[in-house]
C-alpha cells in the first residue's frame, strides 16, 4: 500500500486533480521485462487499487514510485513535476510513504519508536540539543510525539505502544506499519495506492482500479467497469486456448 | 506452507561426553578456587589488569558492531583505524610543535585531538563516497575485501604522512594521569596504574554516552532503524548515505579514544593492529550484532587472558596471552555459534 499525499495546503493540488501520473514506464531486470509501457494516474484523495495475478508487476510499480527502482523508460510526474532519478528518502520527504507486502518494521524497537521514525524527516534540531534532551530538541520531540499519539489513537493500538514490534502478531504489525506510513505525512485523509488480492476489499474500497498482467496494463477504470472486462476475467480465471 | 527451521548446528559432542565435561568442570572450578584464593592480592591485581584490557577490547569491538549493524559491512579496517587515529593525533602534535614551532603543552594537544577527530570525519565521508556507495548491495565478501583494501591504504597513508617509526603517545600533554599507587591489602600489595583507572573511567563514560545517544536521540533512533531494516528505513525517508557517514565517524571517534588508551600503555605503531584484531574473538564471543555483547565479551576476553597468562602462562613457558583469546573464542563457537547475545539465525526454507 502506498500513501501519496502531503498536506493539501502545501501541494496546491485540489482534491480530484491528478497528483501522480505514470507515463509509459518500462522496467527491465536484465532480459526480464517486469513492466512494459504502463501508464495510469492517481488523483488526489482517491483510493487507487493496483491489482493483477502473481508476477504482474504490481510491487515493481510501487518500487518505481517510491524510488527503490529506476524505470529504464518513461516518467513519473508527481505534483506536476516530472521526476528524474528519485531516491527513496527523497520520495519520502516529498510525501510518499509506503508499507510492504512482507511487513518491514524495526523489530527490535517499540511500536512508539517505530512510528516516531516516520517523523524523522520533519525533525531538525541539532545533535547538541538532542544529547542534552533539553530546549528545542525536547520541544520538537514533544510536538511530534503528540502527532504520533494521535495516529496511535486513530489505529487503536494504545495497548501495544511500549512493546517491541517483533513480539506482536502479524495483524498488529501491519497496523503499526500503517501507522508509520501515516506518520510520514500525518494526515488521515490521504491518497492511497492499494495492492490487495481480496477482490471484495478492492471492489468495496477503491475509487478506481488499474489491472496489470505480465507487466502490461490490461484494464483501468471504476471497479464495476473493471469487473466486467473480459480481459480481466480471463487473466484471473484463465482462458481456454 | 513453509517450514521454519533453526540453522544453528547441534552441539558437536554427545550427551555422555558433555556430562563428563560438566563433572570435570565442577572439580576444575573447585581446584581453581583453591589456587586463586591462595594469593588474594595476586588475584585482585590480575582481575584489575584483565578488566582494563577488557574495557579496551570492548571499545574496539564496539566499533566493529556499530558498523556491522548499520551497514552490514564487516569492517576489517577497524583495528587499523585505532592505530591510524592515534598516529594522526601524535603525528599532528609533532608537526605542530616541531615544524610549526608551537609551544608543546595541553593547548596544542587539544588542537591535535581536533585534527584527529576531523580526520576521522573526512575518512568516514570518503569511505561512504568512494567505497560503500559504489559497492552497495554487493556480496558481503566484496565489502569485506574492500575494507581489507582500506586497511592497507590506511597503513600506507599513515606511514607516508607520519613516518613508520613507533611514536610515544602524548599522554601527559592530554592531561591523562601517569604514575601508580600501591595498596597494601589482603596480606599483599596491589599496584594500580593511574592511567588504567582513567582508561576504565573514560571507556565506561564513552559506552554509556553511546548507549544514551542510541536510545534517546532522533539520530540514534534512525541508526537503530537502519540496523533493523534498510528497506523500511529508506521508506520513511532515512538517508542510508548519511547514516553510514555518521556511523563510520562514530566508529572513528571510538577508535581514537581506544588508540589513545592503548598507545599510552605501549607505543603508537602499526604493531597495535595485532591487539586490535583480538577484538575478533570478542565479537565471536559477544555476537556481531550486539552492543552489550561487545562489552561483556571484551571483559571476558580481557580477564580470561590475563588470568590465563598469570596462572597458567608459566606452564606453557609464558606468552599465552597472544593466543588464549582465540582459544576462548573457539570454545564458544563450539557451543554457541551466534555468540552470547547474537541473534540466532533462523532461516525460512
Amino acid at each position: 500500500m502506498l500513501h501519496v499525499s502531503p498536506n493539501a495546503a502545501t501541494t496546491g493540488i485540489a482534491k480530484g486533480e491528478v497528483l501522480l501520473s505514470v507515463e509509459n514506464v518500462s522496467l527491465r531486470f536484465g532480459g526480464v521485462k517486469a513492466i512494459s509501457d504502463v501508464s495510469f494516474d492517481i488523483r488526489k484523495g482517491e483510493v487507487r487499487a493496483i491489482i493483477g495475478p502473481n508476477g504482474a508487476g504490481k510491487t515493481s510499480m510501487l518500487n518505481c514510485i517510491n524510488g527503490f527502482y529506476f524505470p529504464q523508460e518513461g516518467h513519473i510526474t508527481y505534483k506536476g513535476v516530472r521526476r528524474q532519478k528519485v531516491r527513496p528518502h527523497e520520495a519520502a520527504s516529498s510525501g510518499i510513504a509506503r508499507t510492504f507486502q512482507n511487513v518491514a518494521l524495526f523489530k527490535g524497537m517499540t511500536t512508539l519508536d517505530n512510528i516516531m521514525t516516520g517523523r524523522t524527516l520533519k525533525m531538525h534540531t541539532g545533535l547538541f540539543w538532542q544529547l542534552l534532551r533539553h530546549g528545542p530538541a525536547m520541544r520538537e520531540e514533544i510536538e511530534h510525539r503528540r502527532k504520533v499519539e494521535d495516529i496511535i489513537d486513530f489505529l487503536e493500538i494504545q495497548a501495544i505502544r511500549k512493546i517491541p514490534v517483533g513480539k506482536l502478531p502479524y495483524g498488529l504489525q501491519k497496523r503499526v506499519e500503517l501507522g508509520r506510513a501515516l506518520a510520514v505525512n500525518q494526515t488521515f485523509g490521504t491518497t492511497i495506492a492499494l495492492i490487495e488480492h481480496d477482490m471484495g476489499v478492492v471492489m468495496d474500497l477503491s475509487d478506481r482500479v488499474v489491472v496489470l498482467e505480465y507487466g502490461r496494463k490490461i484494464a483501468d477504470g471504476t471497479p464495476d467497469v473493471v469487473k466486467a472486462d473480459q480481459k480481466v476475467i480471463d487473466a484471473y480465471l484463465g482462458v481456454a486456448h | 506452507m513453509s517450514a521454519v527451521t533453526s540453522s544453528a548446528p547441534k552441539p558437536l559432542l554427545s550427551p555422555a561426553v558433555m556430562a563428563t565435561l560438566k563433572v570435570l568442570g565442577v572439580f576444575g572450578a573447585i581446584a581453581l578456587a583453591i589456587v586463586l584464593l591462595d594469593l588474594p592480592d595476586l588475584l585482585v591485581q590480575t582481575l584489575w589488569e584483565g578488566l582494563v584490557a577488557g574495557v579496551l577490547y570492548a571499545l574496539i569491538a564496539l566499533g566493529f558492531v556499530l558498523i556491522f549493524k548499520a551497514s552490514g559491512v564487516f569492517n576489517f579496517a577497524q583495528g587499523i583505524m585505532v592505530v591510524f587515529s592515534a598516529l594522526t593525533l601524535v603525528g599532528s602534535y609533532e608537526i605542530m610543535t616541531q615544524r610549526m614551532g608551537l609551544p608543546p603543552g595541553t593547548v596544542v594537544a587539544i588542537l591535535a585531538v581536533i585534527v584527529a577527530v576531523a580526520t576521522m570525519f573526512v575518512l568516514a565521508w570518503l569511505v561512504e563516497r568512494i567505497v560503500l556507495r559504489p559497492l552497495v548491495n554487493q556480496n558481503d565478501i566484496i565489502m569485506l575485501m574492500a575494507t581489507v583494501g582500506l586497511t592497507y591504504f590506511l597503513i600506507g597513508f599513515g606511514e607516508y604522512v607520519f613516518g613508520g617509526n613507533p611514536k610515544v603517545m602524548i599522554t601527559s600533554q592530554l592531561g591523562l594521569p601517569v604514575g601508580s599507587t600501591q595498596f597494601n591489602i589482603l596480606g599483599g600489595r596491589v599496584n594500580i596504574q593511574h592511567l588504567d583507572v582513567a582508561a576504565a573511567v573514560i571507556a565506561s563514560v564513552m559506552i554509556a554516552g553511546l548507549a544514551f545517544f542510541f536510545q534517546y536521540t532522533r539520530i540514534g533512533r534512525a541508526l537503530r532503524a537502519v540496523a533493523d531494516s534498510h528497506k523500511a528505513a529508506l521508506s520513511v525517508g532515512i538517508s542510508l548515505n548519511q547514516i553510514w557517514v555518521i556511523v563510520w565517524f562514530t566508529a572513528g571517534v571510538v577508535a581514537l579514544v581506544t588508540g589513545i588508551m592503548w598507545g599510552a600503555r605501549s607505543d603508537v605503531s602499526f604493531a597495535l593492529e595485532i591487539i586490535a584484531l583480538k577484538a575478533l574473538s570478542v565479537l565471536i564471543l559477544g555476537g556481531f550484532t550486539s552492543v552489550p555483547g561487545a562489552i561483556v565479551g571484551g571483559l571476558i576476553i580481557g580477564i580470561g587472558e590475563k588470568m590465563g597468562e598469570g596462572y597458567w602462562g608459566p606452564l606453557f613457558g609464558g606468552g599465552i596471552e597472544t593466543w588464549l583469546a582465540y582459544v576462548i573464542a573457539l570454545g564458544f563457537l563450539l557451543f554457541r555459534p551466534q555468540g552470547l547475545f547474537g541473534e540466532k539465525i533462523i532461516e525460512r526454507i
